[in-house]
């Protein structure tokens, strides 16, 4: 699997960076090689970008698609759950993007890992198996944000009527969010990677990880077109940091001081998925047995 | 017959390995009914909006949906190529079933049915009785017979496009992350094809036919008549793609040359 053999290339060239060097300068050592997997993971993925094309063609196509939904719901154009025409368009066009963006696959990743058992070689390395595929990610990340969203992004402006924020604010505020927006996505998917420990077969579980996320995150409808009690539930979970509050201060309908309470929000959720990650990983640790080995 | 006999045995086996994670057979059927559910809310929610969707009203919608379940039930249980490249093409496995009597994509079908996909066309089934009944549909002679051809039909539409596409690992070794967005926009066949601009009905109708597998079957049922001749059309696509995805998959194992490992 591609997947594996990229992970396979990432380690062992870290690997081989940290071998023969002596214990000093450990910890820059161990920066230089965490660094180095962002770096080869965003080489693997130039590597394939021809792919990447055609995922600018069904990205755009997604926008169009739920564009004309969205219009023939408008019908007369006033506004629905807060949401002008205008804003709506905006919103559709940049929270596919940012899907284009924080979207990974480090759930299967690790499963992989850890059903094929080479999770066992990973975790006597001397890093941290966890911040690693966080790194690959980042790498993954970088890539996406560069080949798939800018010029995703670009097409989208060309073919539908997208506004643009005028305030520098909301493009830092937005730019901040769509970090941490990947932070979270990526600790979601890690926690239902690590799941595989304990219920061996996570299909499933990350089939309903995709859905939820896709749902609960404001892609498919904006949190607020929700029912009432639907919403207020929502508001309470992770997933509308993923989505719906960036996309919120892009279309301006968060301003000025409340960009730093939806910040808030993300950070909150950044630091409590960390607890979730830290005690499965250390029970994972304790857990391990290889299946069939 | 051979073929028949064949398929029983595979079955046969696939309940064997299932027993064993009898768990994962459950938490399967539900992740793929909170999959469809996804959609379902969706559709609840436009409607709590607004009256109708292009012309279309809440029940018939629903009942679109209701039908777009059914033949993508059936097609995920016997036709399941996810994954192919890595599993078939990379690991060799495509060399052992080049050496077996039964034509090769039928055991690649067969190797990997999902029977609880199934439980979504019942679904599927459920929901078009329970909005048809809201809306008075007439239940007439050619109902049942006409859902079983347009729901085959369907079933060659997916199979055909996605043969296609996965043919295309014979050609390129590069993995291609084309399949897992087919499947996101496969669902937009089943709202009403007019509500998109001209550019994406074409797209729609006549490169990846989708709507065929949607709207257009389901508005038969529906008696919408400015769909009627493109319901009726649907075999006739089914056959054409089928035939296309067929073609370029013989073509591809005849240059396959193995991974050379």
């Amino acid at each position: 699997m591609s997947e594996q053999l990229k992970a396979a290339a990432a380690t062992s060239s870290a690997g081989g960076s940290s071998a023969g060097s002596p214990q000093e300068n450990g910890w820059r050592l161990l920066l230089g090689a965490y660094f180095d997997f962002i770096r080869i993971r965003f080489l693997t993925m130039l590597a394939y970008r021809v792919n990447y094309y055609s995922g600018i063609l069904i990205y755009t196509l997604n926008i169009g698609v739920n564009y004309f939904t969205w219009r023939a719901i408008y019908g007369d154009g006033e506004s629905l759950g807060g949401f002008t025409g205008a804003q709506m368009t905006t919103y559709v066009a940049v929270s596919w993007m940012a899907r284009a963006f924080y979207f990974n696959n480090l759930d299967r990743e690790i499963s992989t890992d850890i059903r094929d058992g080479s999770i066992a070689i990973q975790f006597i390395r001397p890093y941290n198996y966890v911040l690693v595929k966080m790194m690959q990610g980042l790498g993954e990340g970088l890539f996406r944000f560069m080949m798939l969203m800018i010029p995703g992004m670009v097409i989208a402006i060309l073919l539908f009527p997208v506004q643009l924020p005028t305030d520098l604010s909301a493009w830092a505020g937005f730019l901040v969010m769509l970090f941490f927006s990947f932070l979270i996505s990526s600790q979601i998917n890690i926690i239902t990677g690590l799941s595989a420990f304990f219920v061996e077969n996570n299909e499933g579980m990350m089939r309903m990880k995709r859905v939820v996320v896709d749902l609960f995150s404001g892609l498919i409808v904006p949190i607020s077109l929700f029912p009432g009690w639907l919403s207020s539930v929502l508001e309470v979970l992770p997933f509308q940091a993923i989505t719906y509050l960036p996309g919120s201060v892009f279309t301006g309908r968060v301003q000025g001081v409340g960009i730093w309470n939806v910040l808030g929000i993300q950070v909150i959720w950044f630091v409590v998925l960390l607890i979730p990650i830290v005690w499965l990983y250390h029970a994972a640790r304790q857990r391990l047995f290889v299946q069939g080995g | 017959m051979y073929y028949l006999g064949l398929l029983f045995e595979y079955l046969k086996n696939y309940m064997k390995t299932r027993l064993t994670y009898r768990a994962d057979f459950w938490v399967e059927v539900v992740s793929d009914l909170l999959f469809q559910a996804t959609n379902f809310i969706f559709i609840l929610v436009i409607f709590m909006h607004t009256e109708s969707l292009g012309g279309w009203s809440q029940n018939e919608v629903v009942f679109v949906y209701g039908f777009f379940m059914v033949p993508f039930g059936v097609f995920s249980c016997f036709v399941n190529m996810w994954g192919f490249s890595e599993r078939y093409i990379v690991k060799g496995e495509m060399d052992r079933i080049l050496t077996r009597p039964a034509h090769n994509l039928f055991q690649i079908f067969l190797e990997n049915v999902d029977p609880p996909a199934l439980v979504g066309s019942v679904i599927g089934l459920i929901i078009m009785g329970i909005s048809g009944s809201n809306l008075g549909l007439p239940f007439e002679w050619w109902t049942i017979p006409m859902v079983i051809i347009l729901t085959l039909s369907a079933v060659a539409i997916y199979t055909g496009i996605y043969t296609t596409l996965t043919s295309l690992s014979f050609y390129s070794d590069a993995p291609t992350g084309i399949l897992p967005l087919m499947y996101n926009i496969q669902t937009y066949g089943r709202y009403p094809v007019t509500i998109y601009n001209r550019a994406i009905q074409v797209l729609l109708t006549w490169i990846i036919p989708f709507a065929f597998v949607g709207i257009y079957p389901a508005a038969l049922f529906l008696h919408r008549e400015e769909m009627q001749g493109m319901a009726l059309l649907t075999p006739v696509v089914g056959a054409i793609f089928l035939g296309i995805g067929l073609l370029s998959w013989n073509y591809g194992v005849k240059r396959y040359k193995g991974a050379g490992s």
